[in-house]
């Protein structure tokens, strides 16, 4: 991954001793949403999240969020989309809003907030939760006692190198018996078979992963391939990114047998990621999955109807 | 940065039934894709303009997604952008820059070119033929 990083402090991390105490110059930044539990309530008095401000829970019906606050001056409309532009920034805040919710789901079951979700006082963040009460409940019970996991599978293709000149070819090459012309054609074809190969094995090591998984899981979500970009680290093409969710006792026998899948077959490698907070199933689709009623469907904007 | 933040959310974890979570060491793409992508999806107080938040996930799409998926949405403005594209930066003006995916076809074209004339040289003519249609069927 290229180096984002600067050897200066983000504000973000640092505990921001200027944070005035009263409710105008400050916002509030939600992560996630929970049963109104003990378990709830610790995380949130034992981490602290972005500028090292403490987590409160904020509780209503039955349910918390956990919220901390942030200065407005970094977090009204321009400056949050100023921010959402920069990588650097865009890191810190995903890593610091990841932290927060992967904290809380190793206690108990929460739904992570959208990144950069924020309201002007508490008073607004437990009125989202009453509003939504319904979906969350729900969905918190579909979800209970299930963690994500991701599942990535790549083609490690022989990178493909330039074609060497047949001239330099027929100078260099000992083997006087193969034409330049003939050589450097095989030379292609051996390099478009191995890609071939690689490819195919890739795809059969995806299909079996898929049988696998699908085996230990609850659910299953395709996410786009990571390809093509600077944040596309992974030696090899990923052809494949899954993510299911798991029941927390399958859960190191789901990392184990898929993990193994790639290592059973030569230029494939299976990349196993987790446990996450359940973020590809806190969905109002999934929530139309747990029972909650049909009615509802799988409105991709159902989500964006509550608050107005 | 990572430690920093890790050092900032620490404190202790107690024995969990769910593990250890991914935690910061956990890949960029992976975190975009679900903190930007997944998660509950409710609009805050703060209204940022939807067309920008659609925009910043296409951008981070290029960034941790297909390109060819973007483009076959359609897509492709990143081509003219330098600093995301190796096309932009074969323009005429930026020389010595990785070659372009035409710059690659000219190349290539260049060489069967000059591998005809190798062929012809070495009296190979048949050969070249044999060469082609071998080469069709393994395509």
């Amino acid at each position: 991954m290229p180096d984002h990083r600067t050897a200066t402090p983000d504000p973000m991390t640092v505990p921001s001793a200027s944070l005035p105490a009263t409710g105008d110059d400050r916002l509030w930044y939600v992560y996630a949403v929970g049963r109104a539990e003990e378990a709830l309530r610790a995380v949130a008095r034992e981490t602290s999240g972005l500028y090292g401000e403490p987590l409160h829970a904020i509780e209503c019906e039955g349910l918390a969020v956990l919220a901390s606050p942030v200065p407005a001056a970094d977090f009204h409309e321009q400056a949050l989309k100023a921010q959402l532009e920069q990588l650097d920034r865009l890191e810190t805040l995903a890593r610091i809003h990841d932290g927060v919710v992967a904290r809380a789901g190793t206690r108990t079951t929460v739904l992570p907030m959208r990144l950069a979700t924020v309201y002007v006082d508490t008073e607004r963040v437990a009125e989202m939760l009453r509003q939504g009460s319904g979906q969350f409940t729900s969905l918190l019970a579909h979800l209970t006692g299930h963690q994500e996991w991701g599942v990535k599978v790549y083609a490690l293709a022989a990178p493909a190198t330039p074609p060497s000149s047949p001239v330099s070819r027929a100078s260099a090459g000992p083997e006087r018996s193969v034409s330049p012309g003939r050589a450097f054609l095989q030379e292609r074809r051996a390099q478009r078979r191995s890609r071939q190969d690689a490819f195919r094995a890739a795809g059969a090591v995806a299909a079996r992963v898929t049988d696998t998984a699908t085996a230990f899981a609850r659910d299953r979500v395709a996410h786009r391939p990571q390809q093509g970009g600077p944040l596309a680290t992974k030696a090899g093409e990923n052809i494949s990114n899954e993510a299911y969710l798991v029941p927390v006792e399958h859960a190191a026998a789901f990392r184990d047998e898929l993990t193994a899948l790639g290592d059973a077959e030569a230029g494939v490698h299976v990349e196993v990621t987790g446990p996450w907070a359940p973020y590809s199933f806190a969905t109002p689709g999934n929530a139309a999955a747990a029972g909650r009623g049909a009615e509802h469907g799988r409105d991709p904007d159902e989500g964006q109807d509550h608050v107005e | 940065m990572s430690e920093s933040i890790s050092g900032r959310l620490g404190g202790s974890t107690g024995v969990s039934p769910y593990g250890q979570p991914q935690g910061s060491s956990a890949n960029l793409a992976d975190i975009l894709e679900r903190v930007l992508d997944k998660g509950i999806v409710i609009a805050g107080d703060i209204k940022i303009n939807l067309l920008d938040i659609e925009l910043l996930t296409i951008k981070l799409r290029l960034l941790v997604a297909s390109v060819d998926k973007a483009k076959e949405m359609g897509i492709d403005w990143w081509e003219h952008d330098p600093s995301l594209s190796s096309r932009a930066h074969a323009q005429p003006n930026a020389a010595g820059a990785a070659p372009s995916r035409d710059g690659l076809e000219a190349e290539n074209a260049r060489l069967r070119a000059e591998l005809d004339e190798l062929r012809a040289a070495a009296g190979l003519p048949a050969g070249a033929q044999g060469e082609k249609a071998e080469e069709d069927r393994n395509a």
